[in-house]
């Protein structure tokens, strides 16, 4: 049973499908100019076109990556690079994904200053904090839409019309978590800049997206033959793309997150009844995401514990799961003492069932059963 | 309340006389042409403006951005109607604010009353509404000249129309208003924006097309029908005539002295065209010419390919820079698709050099050797004609 959907999804068959039929009848060279390259040329703007259409916010750009990492720096050194004459101050927040953090941790080595908001207990970012926090010469903001590790939604919309009335700013969000997830074409203003990542979305791996509005000038990372509008060079994978607008399109039509909500709301319930544990971001998170803080314990113990029962569930992030001290997103929302270090994530996909989550609960429930007999203390 | 009526004013139009109702018949074909993809749409045309209905608040959005490529068009509004009385106008002024960012923004009302029966005098209703909209909207800053926000309201015997917001036409006359020409279409920049230009004069064309297979590809011919496509937006169905014209272009390069072949072609192309021209009704030849640009068009040049025909010959662009002509491109979207880099027939066949001020007495005698004009009849009736007509894209149904 495997709940760790945030980290990464399996593949649809629908998808893998799309990859080996584009691999197979559209595998040449989309810069090329015969035919057959003519042929998956087109293909190849079909899927960016139809990408393009599922995210909506009038953004019209759009760059294929390797996956959300590369989408977020060149959404941010990009643009940095290319409009550092206009103003050389940043911000973002402070629970960032390190493909966001790190890179912004760089810029700050190059002389460029970053302010890093600050969040609440349940991860969000203050309205006002960043009112007040855009400057003259800011150039950049980047504010993610879910968070990786508690879930949190940021209120994109609010956001953008802030930076966009008060500042020259652009927005860029790193929207890997909630890309189909949570309505985003709606908003009647918006990111300028949105990062995407396909196995987030059962899609295939090393594989994502950069969307960004037109007449946004952007710096290339990767230097070549100018594929992809001179910002990415590189022969562009056209089954990778096929592939990822294959699943956008299956996401947007077909996941019911309705059922997620139900889910996670009921599962909020029946951990906030236990002592020893704490819902982290019961109220601001995303449907598909639930962190847990177990005292006594740490996440370690919790996932082996669980994983013993056929539970596959995660410490707080994949990324960061190697690092043994508390991820900087935990330090950020100020979790207690006791429960900072036993911190899990449950992520929820589209194939799960009820009945795994009433095992999920039963597991909960014998863990508890033993951190109370004095396990891991 | 109903978003579902939008008002169209007629642009240059409004100025003719006697024509004027074929003018009006033209416009509501063409935008019926233009939504038709829009499933139920009505219209009702009047001598002054014209309405156009939809069933769903999204075909309204979906015609609110198509109507600006329109020609004939001066400006339009999505309109609400309401009865024409004050407690009505009021409520249903508010409603149309609503829909709107109003948060600081410049502010006028705008009343046209022609009903005079209607128990407010302009000056008064303009006051009274004023009014009531700042009570509820104080946000609101008034100011006449040039608002951000016009609240216009039109009041008739039968119906007040209310709106607050008006966009921008193309200008412009109906395509088809004003004669049939005949297009010669090469693929590259130029060509597509002089079509645009005298589409927005109520020209409507027929495209003509030279392709020197197995020399160019089809990919070359697919960018022209792409820019065929394009152009279809702007109201008119185009039909393409492609000529096959390899037999013909290497019988020149024989015949003639390398220099001169250029000319040569292009006067070829001209009597292909005039053929052409004759079979299709048109009454023009549209081309993309701009003065000094190449060889071809120099005054001397274009003097010796204009010799073949009487027809007259349009060239919109003839007085246009380059960097102009690329920022119309670019503004009807041709562009991304002429600078595809396929080679087109006068690309296969380019002389090392070419004469920039040819002799027509020299043209005329190396023509003379040949009988040219068999040849033009010949491949202007192989041509093929289609119409390119608006894009399926349901190659890729299943994979994606």
């Amino acid at each position: 049973m495997y709940f760790d959907h945030s980290a990464t999804t399996k593949p649809d068959e629908r998808v893998l499908r799309t990859f080996v039929d584009a691999s197979e009848s559209y595998f040449a060279n989309p810069a090329s100019l015969h035919a057959e390259g003519k042929r998956t040329e087109k293909l190849l703007e079909r899927a960016r076109t139809q990408i393009l259409g599922t995210i909506g916010l009038g953004l019209t750009e759009g760059i294929f990556t390797s996956g959300g990492t590369e989408s977020n720096n060149l959404a941010i050194l990009g643009y940095v690079y290319a409009n550092q004459h206009k103003g050389r101050h940043l911000l973002t927040t402070s629970i960032e994904h390190p493909s966001v953090l790190n890179v912004f941790r760089e810029l700050e080595k190059q002389h460029f200053t970053v302010d890093y908001l600050t969040v609440d207990e349940e991860g969000r970012i203050s309205l006002d904090e960043l009112q007040a926090k855009l400057q003259k010469d800011t150039i950049l903001v980047s504010i993610m839409h879910v968070n990786n590790e508690i879930g949190t939604i940021q209120l994109i919309e609010e956001c953008a019309k802030i930076i966009h009335t008060s500042s020259r700013a652009m927005f860029h969000s790193d929207c890997v978590q909630s890309f189909g997830k949570l309505p985003l074409t709606d908003c009647t203003d918006g990111p300028d800049l949105v990062s995407l990542s396909a196995h987030k979305i059962y899609g295939i791996k090393n594989s994502g997206f950069l969307a960004f509005r037109k007449n946004i000038r952007l710096q290339p990372i990767v230097f070549g033959g100018g594929q992809e509008h001179k910002l990415r060079s590189g022969t562009v994978s056209v089954p990778h793309a096929a592939a990822l607008a294959k699943a956008a399109r299956l996401l947007v039509e077909e996941v019911d997150m309705q059922q997620f909500q139900q889910w996670r709301n009921d599962l909020v319930e029946f951990f906030s009844e236990i002592d020893e544990c704490k819902v982290l971001a019961p109220n601001a998170s995303a449907p598909h995401i639930l962190s847990v803080a177990f005292a006594h314990i740490t996440g370690e113990i919790a996932i082996n514990f669980l994983q013993q029962q056929g539970l596959i569930v995660s410490t707080s992030s994949a990324c960061s799961s190697k690092n043994s001290d508390v991820s900087h997103v935990i330090e950020a929302i100020h979790v207690p003492r006791e429960f900072e270090k036993g911190v899990i994530r449950i992520s929820l996909g589209k194939d799960q069932t009820i009945e795994e989550i009433e095992q999920l609960k039963v597991a909960v429930r014998q863990l508890v059963e033993l951190i109370r007999k004095g396990v891991g203390k | 309340m109903n978003w579902n009526t939008i008002l169209i004013r007629y642009g240059e139009l409004s100025l003719k006389g006697k024509n004027k109702s074929k003018f009006i018949r033209k416009l509501k074909a063409n935008i019926k042409a233009a939504l038709s993809d829009l499933g139920t749409v009505t219209m009702r045309a009047e001598r002054d403006r014209m309405f156009i209905y939809t069933e769903k608040p999204e075909e309204l959005d979906r015609a609110i951005e198509i109507l600006p490529s329109i020609f004939g068009i001066q400006s339009f509004s999505p309109i609400v109607i309401c009865e024409p009385t004050l407690e009505d106008i009021k409520d249903t002024s508010l409603k149309v604010l609503g829909k709107t960012e109003t948060a600081g923004k410049t502010f006028k009302v705008d009343v046209k009353r022609a009903d005079k029966r209607f128990p407010l005098n302009t000056g008064e209703l303009q006051q009274e509404l004023g009014g009531h909209v700042l009570r509820v909207f104080p946000e609101l800053v008034v100011q006449m000249k040039k608002p951000e926000i016009l609240l216009y309201v039109e009041i008739q015997r039968e119906a007040a129309y209310i709106s607050s917001h008006t966009y921008k036409g193309a200008g412009g006359m109906p395509v088809g208003s004003n004669g049939h020409s005949l297009l010669l279409l090469s693929g590259g920049i130029d060509s597509p924006v002089a079509g645009y230009m005298m589409m927005k004069r109520g020209v409507s064309f027929d495209a003509i097309h030279f392709a020197s297979p197995p020399f160019t590809s089809d990919l070359a011919k697919e960018k022209v029908e792409d820019i065929v496509r394009q152009l279809t937006k702007f109201g008119a169905v185009i039909r393409l005539h492609v000529i096959p014209f390899t037999e013909l272009q290497q019988t020149i390069v024989k015949q003639v002295p390398s220099n001169l072949s250029m000319t040569t072609t292009r006067r070829m192309m001209m009597k292909v065209a005039e053929q052409v021209r004759k079979d299709t009704n048109s009454l023009g030849l549209i081309t993309g010419d701009s003065l000094g640009q190449v060889a071809s068009q120099t005054l001397e040049s274009l003097t010796a390919i204009n010799e073949v025909t009487n027809t007259p010959i349009l060239r919109p662009l003839i007085a246009m820079d380059k960097l102009e002509i690329i920022e119309i491109a670019q503004k009807i979207g041709t562009y991304d698709i002429s600078i595809r880099p396929y080679d087109d027939c006068c690309t296969v066949f380019t002389p090392p050099s070419n004469k920039t001020k040819p002799q027509i007495e020299k043209v005329a005698y190396y023509e003379s050797f040949q009988e040219f004009d068999d040849m033009v009849v010949e491949v202007a009736s192989q041509r093929v004609t289609t119409i390119p007509s608006k894009q399926t894209e349901e190659e890729f149904e299943d994979l994606l």
